[in-house]
């Protein structure tokens, strides 16, 4: 028997371990990637005669952010600032409010300030699940209507700069 | 104030093991006595400081002095006393601190008993524990410091996980860890002996009580979880197989390995660099599955990239501790050579077979619960392996390993006689066949699987029977005085097995022939489950120190006759938020009644989700395995007697 075995099999694990500590739980993959926007309709919050849809989103040719998020949600509140902050930069967000009640969102917004363009109710959480929701927060990066990338989770400034801006600056090109 | 002396305490201890883990290692590799007699002190000393530092920590827990980080992010006032306790050793910081003093406790207890070994060894094992301790020392430290403070400082903590808070949870960790750890010992001891170049009985007889003794903490510290996942999360199963699961059945798995192989060592003089590797795989898989637990590389929901730190700081010292240890192996192990021959039927081969089905199957779970995280590795897919894989591959290797479990021991040592074992045990076998069939008949059916377990258990139990009752002349003049004078090993043995076998038809029982209903019920319903006619009474309000509750009540009678109330909860905890349920559980020994309590409805509020489950000889595995404990111990009690004489007496 070879005894240096089990010292190479340690060291293939290990080498996975490494690489496993520096994967991102959080990065979970959506089958929706390079796919258009799914379709939807749903009223802006505040219940006017105005809705926010599909429609909307394809129409635009500027990359642009929807973000999903609840009042109820404790991690939106720590992503909130990080959004306010890509407004005032000059992004466009979109925002839809996940299973929530109007009047929660509105002091949520009315607290937290008002990043969004356009601000959706998706209060049974349909349109969520068309686009393949994991959990709020949830920010998706949407280029000529198609889905280019997707974030779960809070998302910071790091995950902003690697993944989000090269999408950005290739279609500056 | 006495927060900071623990933290110094901990510098103190830290830097201890520094000086146990090199000074005399130094004296005994260069022949200085006076460096080697620094062994022994720096030991004690070392698990005194840690002892002050834990005592510390767990005195900010029962004082409830939020200013610590730890204590506000994990307790909370109103909790009960003890909870309090328990969170101490409920958190990260806390545990590895626990880690640190059980391995210190486990060092110092190896200097006290130890103190007849041979000198070289005995300085070189407490070497190699001090330094795996410096390493635990360091780690709290730099990473991961429970004594840190804040101001301002809040008024109330955060409270502990409300699941939790149960009896059963609060000593599951700390049994588990003197099981973890206690397998620290066995490390030292094959590192030393690596070092030292030599294996020799006297070496084996010195590992096994500390093996064994390691073997009854994890045994009893993974059965206590399994316990609690069984009433306290309230889904009827008891394992799940879940990394964190497997993290702590891995070193089992090889431990149980080890315990077999160090007799064959002992006796035999052969299968020295096997046992040496197992006893280092069975360390690493204690210090693997800490580092899966607390990294949460495999479970955590959390980006643990928000804190690699402490990662990668226990990845390098895995690397480190298991990489050196096996590395050491490879250049030493050839200097290990085995004494005696191996006959292919004979104890030994019988124990060799038994070791090769526990590290396969230990090496299948390992690769179970791994494989997600290459494949995500790798790929960047995200999969799980479910139970199906595990039951599957692993129930697989289990049959062999039970049926070699009978016969093993009516082997001889060197050459055995496998007709005359058949043939003595064949009727044993046909019997126990009949029986599970006939079982099996009467049960009404079922998967095939389930007379395989069943005949299994019961062959198991049979052969390690009838092996007893040989070995003790049952039945014929003197007996009694035989069964008295049985060496405790022995004893042990037996137990040991016939504990397995209990657990096996347990595990049958409750695996094949459960039953389990999910009902809507109202006030008054009836339903009937394992022979049993449940009636759901009414629900009452209640409040508990940190929860308020509902209470069912439900009135449980057999054949018309009022055999029991069952009152489960479903409880909401304040601090933090949290929905919890205690099921309650009618045990006897035919099977456990199971009963959960749900939500209501929202619109009509005497309609409840109710669902029971009968568990077949659930009790069996638990009794099984307490048994199984017992014989460890009582082998452990004749060990001990042993200790001091390991020359005098060869078998």
């Amino acid at each position: 028997m070879n005894k240096f075995i089990p010292f190479a099999i340690f060291c293939a694990i290990s080498l996975a371990l490494f690489v496993g500590l520096s994967l991102n739980p959080g990065n979970i993959p959506s089958e929706l990637i390079n796919d258009p926007v799914p379709e939807f309709s749903l009223p802006v919050v505040g219940g006017e005669e105005e809705s926010f849809s599909s429609a909307d989103i394809a129409a635009e040719d500027e990359v642009v952010i929807i973000n999903f998020f609840a009042s109820w949600c404790a991690p939106c509140y720590v992503e909130h600032p990080f959004l306010m902050k890509l407004k005032n930069r000059g992004y466009k967000i979109y925002g839809v409010s996940y299973k929530d009640k109007a009047r929660d969102t509105n002091r949520f917004i009315k607290e937290q300030g008002n990043p969004y363009y356009k601000l959706g109710a998706d209060e049974d959480g349909r349109v969520a699940i068309n686009f393949g929701f994991y959990g709020a927060p949830e920010t998706y990066v949407i280029q000529n209507g198609i889905i280019r990338y997707k974030h779960v989770g809070p998302i910071h400034e790091m995950e902003f700069e690697d993944k989000v801006m090269p999408i950005i600056e290739s279609v500056g090109q | 104030m006495i927060v900071e002396a623990g933290h110094y305490a901990l510098i103190l201890a830290c830097l201890l093991s520094l000086v146990q883990g090199t000074f005399p290692l130094y004296g005994a590799l260069t022949g200085r006595g006076r460096l080697m007699r620094l062994s022994a002190p720096t030991a004690y000393g070392q698990f005194f400081f840690a002892s002050i530092a834990f005592g510390a920590l767990m005195y900010a827990f029962i004082v409830s002095d939020f200013s610590v980080v730890n204590v506000a992010k994990n307790s909370h006032t109103l909790k009960p006393m003890l909870y309090k306790v328990s969170a101490t050793w409920g958190n990260h910081e806390g545990s590895i601190l626990f880690w640190a003093l059980i391995l210190a406790l486990y060092g110092a207890a190896v200097a006290f008993f130890g103190r007849k070994l041979p000198k070289t060894l005995y300085v070189k094992v407490l070497s190699i524990q001090a330094l795996v301790g410096l390493g635990f020392y360091l780690f709290l430290l730099l990473t991961s410091n429970p004594f840190e403070r804040i101001y301002p400082f809040p008024m109330e903590g955060n409270g502990l996980n409300p699941l939790l808070q149960d009896p059963g949870l609060a000593f599951h960790p700390p049994l588990l860890y003197m099981g973890y750890v206690g397998l620290s010992v066995t490390f030292s001891f094959a590192v030393g002996a690596l070092i030292e170049g030599r294996v020799d009985a006297a070496w084996a007889r010195w590992v096994r009580p500390w093996t064994l003794l390691a073997w009854c903490f994890l045994t009893a510290g993974i059965t206590l979880g399994s316990w609690w996942a069984y009433y306290e999360l309230g889904w009827g199963g008891w394992w799940f197989w879940d990394p964190v699961e497997n993290a702590s059945f891995m070193p089992w798995l090889v431990a149980t390995a080890l315990l077999h192989s160090a007799i064959v060592v002992e006796k035999r003089d052969t299968l020295k660099a096997w046992t040496i590797l197992l006893a280092i795989i069975a360390f690493s898989f204690s210090l693997l599955g800490t580092f899966i637990v607390r990294s949460g590389v495999l479970t955590s929901v959390h980006a643990f990239a928000t804190d690699p730190e402490r990662g990668v700081f226990i990845l390098a010292f895995l690397f480190v501790v298991i990489g050196g240890s096996l590395f050491l192996f490879a250049i030493r192990a050839d200097k290990l050579q085995p004494g005696g021959l191996f006959a292919p039927i004979s104890r030994e081969s019988m124990l060799v077979i038994n070791n090769l089905l526990l590290s396969v199957a230990a090496l299948v779970v390992m690769f179970g619960t791994l494989y997600p995280l290459l494949r995500d590795a790798l790929t960047g897919d995200k999969i799980t392996v479910g139970a199906p894989f595990f039951n599957l591959a692993f129930g697989f290797l289990m049959i062999p390993l039970l049926l070699v479990m009978g016969l093993g021991p009516m082997a001889s040592w060197k050459r055995a006689d496998l007709s005359g074992i058949v043939s003595r045990l064949g009727f044993v076998f046909a019997a126990s066949l009949v029986a599970a069939l006939a079982f099996f008949y009467i049960a009404g059916g079922g998967e095939m699987m389930a007379a395989v377990w069943l005949g299994l258990g019961l062959w198991l139990m049979a052969a390690t029977f009838y092996e007893w009752a040989e070995r003790v002349k049952l039945f014929k003049a003197n007996s009694l005085k035989r069964i008295i004078r049985q060496p405790r090993a022995s004893v042990g043995m037996s137990l040991g097995h016939f504990g397995l076998a209990v657990a096996v038809l347990g595990m049958a029982g409750s695996s094949y022939w459960g039953s389990e209903q999910q009902n809507i019920m109202t006030y008054g319903d009836q339903t009937t489950i394992g022979g049993y006619t449940v009636t759901f009474e009414d629900t009452r309000g209640i409040t508990g120190p940190n929860y308020t509750a509902v209470r069912g009540i439900f009135d449980v009678s057999k054949n018309g006759e009022a055999v029991t109330t069952l009152e489960p909860e479903a409880r909401l905890y304040m601090t933090p938020p949290m929905p919890t349920t205690e099921a309650a559980i009618y045990s006897t020994i035919m099977g456990d009644l199971f009963v959960v309590i749900g939500e209501a409805n929202n619109k009509a509020y005497d309609q409840w989700a109710v669902r029971l489950y009968y568990k077949p000889l659930q009790t069996w595995l638990w009794g099984g395995v307490a048994i199984m404990v017992l014989g460890g111990l009582i082998s452990l009690s004749d060990r001990r007697f042993r200790m001091g004489t390991a020359k005098k007496r060869m078998n």
